[in-house]
């Protein structure tokens, strides 16, 4: 294997990991709400904000700033659930898939109008630079990023199979209408899967400022990925999506390395439709 | 209801009066603005109706759109300036062409359900979009500017004044109303239904599930790249930008969910209300690029979808009907 690939490779795995905590917040809310929220990745970009301004204006560490973006986004998705979603639960699917767009065209515009359309970067964090393997060089921040996806993901699902809370939500996903005879309070499940899986988001955007560029628009493209990782990983199905996550973060680094870099997206996209025209339930649904 | 059956009396009266006042319109009033707002209402309206057979009828809920209002933008385009070949005969082809597109996605899509079909739509537009971004054959992402031909019906072009493409484009939607209407009444449109209801009750029933779906899909295409060919045409300039992206299609379901999925005239009032809302925003807001406009927008899709969700019309006959 020539040293170009295994560098590839290696960054296929570390946007992969950060596919994959973008991508399980997004599925928790599907599978237990059977919702996609579209909003999802401006979610990402308060994120990413909020440690950005942590940073610019009080010098906070982004690695110290991922409890604040844990705690805003999981308020923001709670208030978000009560005021919004939850009026469309019942109602016709068409309204269930919109309603969320407005808020992500709500998100992404406010951003806009508060701290204009540039771009920006965090420059100095704590961590920074690379560790030296011979000749490849592996980011610090990038790793450090992936662990944390890494563990985040493990908490998620000891969460959910430990505690009472966790496994009532499990439930709720599985059988709503049991789990309410059951006396689960399914609507307070609702809320609560919505406020974590935006906290996990927000989690991940703390990391990504990290290394990424910090714009308001930058939720686009890892919306619409994470919608294929989720449903390529299969319905509601949380190890499903992490696969389905580093899986993708390889294709595309790959496909971009040896077709054309331009393409990295549409080769995302391609396989996605294959995948699902051969299964359609997804990957392990 | 519209639906089925007949019209009423007063609703004969009430469409007669409604189509006389559109066609006075740009004889009435003076400007180029209204004139133009106006067209885009009939231009997404019609768009709507195209979605309608997909989304409203058969709950296929199309968020990819945009590729085939592309798709007939850059054919006719593309025709017309490499061929010479008459912009008329490339709406056809557009249509043609993004048919077949819609079957071709279509058949590996056919046995995908509510949310696994829109992502596959969102999915296959936005392969659809990155490769006319990157292909010299068009242009890549400079886009395409049409050639400047003589004004004339034939030409399908007017330089002197908006009002041809008014009409043009009104007819357009009317016939897209027609298409909706006789898809509704007859069989396909009962099919398409039952296999809304349920998949496997109309499966049992020996109703043909890929072949109905497939038929929606490729006439909603056909429709959806006359619009574009209709665009290329009276803006006069296309690029993966304007014509391709996924807020395209967005707006496309907005206006028919906005209006009541499901209904003939829903997608009508849905663009009536949507359209100008958008243009006078950006017009009046959006200059300084402050992203005021698209604020507005987002706040009134999300409020309108969590609180008002079956659409105007379903608002509009819930008050009719407790009237009685």
């Amino acid at each position: 294997m020539s040293e170009q690939l295994v560098v590839q490779l290696m960054n296929g795995l570390l946007i992969g990991f950060m596919y994959s905590l973008i991508a399980i917040g997004l599925t928790m809310i599907w599978g237990v709400m059977n919702i996609i929220n579209f909003a999802h990745a401006d979610f990402l970009m308060i994120g990413m904000f909020t440690s950005f301004w942590l940073y610019t204006l009080y010098g906070i560490d982004p690695i110290f700033s991922i409890p604040v973006c844990a705690v805003l986004l999981f308020v923001m998705g709670w208030l978000i659930y009560k005021y919004l979603v939850s009026k469309v639960m019942t109602g016709p699917a068409l309204a269930q898939l919109v309603v969320t767009f407005g808020i992500s065209i709500f998100i992404a515009n406010t951003a806009v109008l508060l701290w204009t359309p540039d771009f920006r970067m965090i420059e100095k964090p704590l961590l920074y630079g690379t560790w030296n393997f011979g000749t490849v060089q592996l980011s610090i921040p990038k790793a450090v990023a992936s662990i944390g996806s890494v563990l985040v993901s493990l908490a998620l699902f000891l969460f959910l199979r430990k505690t009472k809370t966790g496994k009532a939500i499990l439930a709720t996903e599985m059988n709503r209408s049991s789990a309410l005879l059951m006396g689960i309070n399914t609507e307070r499940v609702n809320a609560l899967s919505f406020a974590i899986g935006s906290s996990l988001v927000g989690v991940a955007g703390a990391f990504l400022s990290m290394y990424y560029y910090i714009y308001p628009q930058v939720g686009g493209t890892f919306g619409l990925i994470s919608f294929c990782i989720v449903a390529l990983g299969g319905f509601g199905s949380i190890e499903g999506a992490f696969i389905a996550g580093i899986l993708i973060g390889i294709v595309q680094t790959l496909g971009g390395y040896f077709f054309d870099p331009a393409y990295k997206y549409a080769i995302v996209f391609a396989m996605y439709l294959i995948t699902v025209w051969i299964r359609p339930q997804g990957l392990m649904g | 209801m519209m639906t089925m059956g007949k019209l009423t009396g007063r609703q004969i009266v009430f469409y007669t009066v409604l189509f006389i006042a559109l066609l006075a319109f740009p004889l009435v009033v003076k400007g180029t603005f209204p004139t133009h707002v106006m067209i885009m209402v009939f231009l997404f309206a019609m768009m709507g109706v195209a979605w309608n057979i997909l989304g409203g009828y058969a709950a296929m809920f199309s968020f990819g759109q945009a590729a085939f209002f592309g798709i007939g933008a850059y054919t006719s385009t593309i025709l017309l300036m490499n061929y010479n070949v008459n912009p008329w005969v490339g709406l056809f082809a557009g249509g043609v062409l993004a048919a077949l597109m819609g079957a071709a996605i279509g058949i590996p899509c056919s046995n995908l359900r509510g949310h696994y079909f829109a992502i596959a739509s969102i999915a296959f537009a936005e392969i659809v979009r990155i490769h006319f971004n990157n292909w010299k054959f068009v242009a890549a992402a400079e886009g395409l500017s049409l050639p400047l031909l003589p004004e004339s019906l034939g030409n399908f072009m007017f330089h002197s004044s908006k009002a041809p493409y008014y009409y043009i484009i009104l007819v357009f939607l009317l016939l897209s109303l027609l298409i909706c209407r006789y898809i509704s009444t007859n069989r396909m449109g009962f099919y398409l239904r039952a296999i809304k209801e349920s998949h496997e009750l109309a499966k049992g029933m020996g109703i043909s599930f890929v072949r109905y779906r497939l038929y929606a899909i490729m006439i909603s295409a056909f429709l959806t790249a006359m619009a574009g060919t209709f665009y290329a045409q009276y803006i006069l300039y296309i690029d993966p930008e304007s014509v391709l992206i996924l807020p395209i299609s967005v707006q496309v379901v907005l206006v028919a969910m906005l209006g009541g999925a499901g209904t003939i005239m829903g997608p009508v009032i849905g663009a009536a209300i949507l359209l100008p809302l958008s243009e006078i925003t950006r017009v009046w807001l959006g200059y300084k690029g402050t992203g005021v406009d698209m604020m507005i927008y987002g706040a009134l899709i999300m409020v309108i979808s969590a609180y008002q969700p079956q659409g105007v019309w379903g608002f509009l006959t819930s008050i009719r009907r407790s009237a009685k």
